[in-house]
């Protein structure tokens, strides 16, 4: 055999069991159809977990965990002060900028976000007093800005300062054990559509024995054997991985519009994502891996029992 | 093309089907293997296409002596090597032309090519007109002629055929034994086990009478 003619009977042996084992699901729709939507699930919950961890992720990214240090000057301290102050400010290490906050800023803002306007009006004098904005500079550890809040208390005017980390602290550590729950989630359900599939091939294979050995009996080879029950359980997964696919689309687009609204309550320019294009293919390419892995299992172990009978 | 020398076959249980035989049929004969059941029939044809090994002794065809062939050689083996059962070992759930196209199919054939072999074997066995039908709807000899069209669609050199008339009436037999006889004259070598001894006797040729497992 010329070798072109060699990749031409290949490409149409491999065709043929892909096109076959398509046939053979479509002829038991009811099971096929089980089998996929148990993977379909199986993959669409982790999926879901990790697109809401991501989302979380990029909801809080505005607060991106480098820490803030919030300055209050003293009451009534004036205006030649504040920005004296807001200078030194500047000129210390780690610090990356700074914004002074006049009280009469403050009260602005204030009334803005609270919505009690009038209820702020009837105070003769404005209760706030001036407060400096720090931003860290990037990659500033723990220890440097506690010596910076150290520093920044020593300055004269200045009445109370506070390092606004920990509940960041918190959420972070949060969602790494979410993360860590999702990945062992993600881990056992991988497991399920390996069993899933391995198990529906199993029961393929037992359904299929005379026909397996009558090819075995004809010189099919252990290859030729084994392809169709491979493109089963990789057309299982492919086809779990669609459903799943959809079933997170449809998911993003029941939760996405209360979660955006949350997110507008909070004053957050947030707006949450679906997986996206490449989300969607790797959740499919996954599925289809996963089915295939299953697939080889099975195959591995119950195919070679099988030798025809003269 | 097909030699045996002191070959035995001793089953778990200590049931021995062969003891020592010693057979040749050379390359483009035919031959009837006979005998009571049990005298080793079955397992002799099954040992050629190496559905079994022997326990001692070697079996050599076309020039290669099986004990040597690797596992991975033997589906070639059994690809020129067409196989003919009584109970005919068709897929039920597959078209007649289905059928016939397997081996071809296994060996990779081109399309067109399994399109122009699988009719031209259904042709032969006078079968074209069913390659629609599925193999249950088509009567026992009809059937035995699909299993025939199957055996020989890829031309092989050696046919085996194990009671292949064994439910059979005999003028269906003795037009299956006639379809052997062509496929023998265009060079196959033909081995046949039968009781149907009134019939071989009339065909007339070479017949290999087993008695305990030896070649009486």
């Amino acid at each position: 055999m010329k070798l072109p003619s060699i990749l031409r009977s290949w490409a149409e042996q491999h065709a043929r069991a892909a096109i076959g084992s398509l046939g053979q699901m479509r002829r038991r729709p009811s099971g096929s159809l089980m089998t996929t939507a148990v993977i379909g699930v199986s993959l669409a919950l982790p999926a879901v977990f990790l697109l809401a961890i991501n989302n979380l992720q990029s909801a809080t990214a505005g607060w991106d965990g480098t820490p803030r240090i919030s300055v209050f000057l003293e009451q009534g301290a004036p205006a030649d002060i504040q920005t004296r102050l807001r200078d030194q400010a500047a000129e210390l290490d780690d610090v990356a900028a700074v914004e002074l906050i006049t009280p009469e800023a403050g009260l602005r803002s204030f009334e803005q976000h609270s919505g009690m306007e009038e209820t702020l009006a009837l105070l003769d004098e404005n209760p706030l007093p001036a407060a400096l904005e720090i931003r860290l500079a990037e990659g500033v550890g723990s220890r440097d800005a506690e010596q910076l809040v150290e520093s920044l208390s020593r300055l004269d005017g200045v009445a109370e300062t506070r390092l606004d980390r920990a509940w960041l602290q918190r959420l972070e550590a949060i969602m790494a054990l979410a993360g860590r729950g999702v990945a062992l989630i993600a881990l056992l359900l991988a497991l399920t559509v390996i069993l899933v599939v391995g198990n529906t091939i199993r029961l393929d294979i037992g359904n299929r024995r005379p026909e397996i050995e009558i090819t075995k009996l004809i010189g099919g080879t252990d290859a030729f054997v084994r392809r169709p029950f491979l493109y089963t359980g990789l057309w299982y997964g492919f086809a779990g991985g669609l459903m799943a696919a959809l079933l997170l689309i449809i998911t993003v687009q029941v939760i996405g519009g209360p979660a955006g609204r949350l997110a507008e309550l909070y004053g957050s320019g947030f707006q949450p994502t679906g997986p996206g294009l490449l989300g969607t293919l790797r959740l499919i390419v996954i599925g289809t891996a996963l089915g295939l892995l299953g697939a080889w299992i099975a195959v591995g172990q119950h195919l070679s029992q099988i030798e025809p009978e003269g | 093309m097909i030699r045996f020398d002191a070959v035995s076959k001793r089953y778990p249980g200590g049931n021995e089907a062969l003891r020592g035989l010693a057979v040749h049929i050379g390359q483009g004969e035919m031959a009837f293997i006979t005998g009571a059941s049990g005298a080793g029939k079955s397992t002799f044809l099954r040992m050629i296409p190496l559905l079994e090994r022997p326990s001692q002794g070697s079996v050599v065809i076309d020039g290669v002596n099986l004990a040597r062939l690797p596992s991975r050689r033997v589906p070639y083996l059994r690809r020129r090597i067409g196989m003919i059962f009584q109970d005919h070992r068709l897929l039920n759930d597959r078209s007649v032309f289905d059928n016939v196209a397997l081996p071809l199919v296994i060996a990779g054939r081109a399309h067109h090519d399994i399109q122009r072999r699988v009719r031209a074997a259904l042709d032969k066995v006078g079968l074209l007109h069913k390659e629609r039908a599925e193999p249950v709807t088509l009567s026992g000899g009809e059937q035995q002629r699909v299993g025939i069209a199957r055996a020989v669609v890829t031309r092989p050199p050696v046919l085996l055929a194990d009671e292949p008339t064994g439910n059979l009436d005999p003028t269906l037999s003795e037009e299956i034994m006639r379809l052997f006889e062509q496929f023998n004259q265009v060079g196959v070598t033909t081995v046949i086990a039968s009781h149907d001894l009134p019939l071989i006797e009339r065909l007339g040729h070479r017949r290999i009478h087993l008695v305990d497992g030896r070649a009486a």
